[in-house]
């Protein structure tokens, strides 16, 4: 058994991981609403700006229920709903992506 | 020496195995041994590692399209696109590529290999190279 306080301190490395990553998503997000908003105030682009948004809220809302429970010192595994909703985030900015260009 | 059949029947079989994989994940819960939490983590970091990767692609795809204005159309277009494709890639091969590993964890079993890394820097190489060409010819619109 390893001990509980562990030197390599991996919760936390693991937890700042997290926090570099929304970081990366929210960079993502001010580009992607900044694309949809170059076409104005048409429906379209206030949707696109509005997609974006939501995606980064959704992006943030699942890693920091992750950042939480990596604050315990044994903290249980990454489930597969939570990899899956933060890899399906960054696909849908890409999908979007590929719709706004102009 | 394998045959394009037979590497088909196997990259089916893979996609296959994938897809079973994904469709019922409490089998992987029950299989195997559960690693250390160390070695789970470590996992995590670096499927974070590959998605904050695919989100630096997907960011340079709208860099692309937004801050290149003097590129030829179908230049900054296809380029763009290039990289959002290659990020959404990334980002689904990444979440596959933990679950994979977490599987041969628990089994005890070598990590997969993976010849994703190769090709992406073969892409990124070449989206690099077109950009060169670009600027040095002055393919402007």
């Amino acid at each position: 058994m390893p001990p509980v306080q562990d030197p390599g301190l991996q919760p936390e490395r693991t937890r700042l991981a997290w926090r570099r990553t929304t970081l990366s998503a929210a960079v993502v997000v001010v580009l992607a609403a900044r694309e949809a908003a170059r076409r104005g105030a048409a429906p379209a682009a206030l949707l696109g700006v509005a997609l974006s948004v939501g995606l980064l809220l959704v992006f943030l809302a699942t890693a920091q229920r992750r950042m939480h429970q990596l604050g315990s010192a044994r903290p249980a595994d990454l489930v597969p709903a939570t990899a899956l909703l933060v890899t399906a985030c960054t696909v849908a900015l890409a999908v979007l992506g590929a719709v706004t260009l102009p | 020496m394998i045959t394009p059949a037979q590497a088909a029947v196997r990259g089916f079989r893979t996609a296959a195995d994938s897809l079973r994989r994904w469709l019922f994940p409490e089998r992987i819960r029950n299989e195997g041994e559960t690693p250390d939490y160390r070695f789970s983590l470590a996992n995590e970091r670096t499927f974070l590692a590959w998605l904050r990767t695919a989100l630096a692609l997907v960011g340079g795809g709208f860099a692309v399209s937004q801050f290149l204005p003097d590129l030829h159309y179908v230049l900054r277009t296809s380029i763009a696109l290039a990289l959002l494709t290659g990020g959404a890639l990334c980002a689904v091969r990444a979440v596959n590529h933990w679950q994979q590993c977490e599987r041969a964890m628990r089994r005890g079993e070598d990590l997969p290999a993976s010849r994703f890394p190769a090709l992406l820097a073969l892409g990124l190489g070449a989206v690099a190279a077109v950009m060169v060409l670009a600027v040095a010819l002055g393919w402007g619109r």
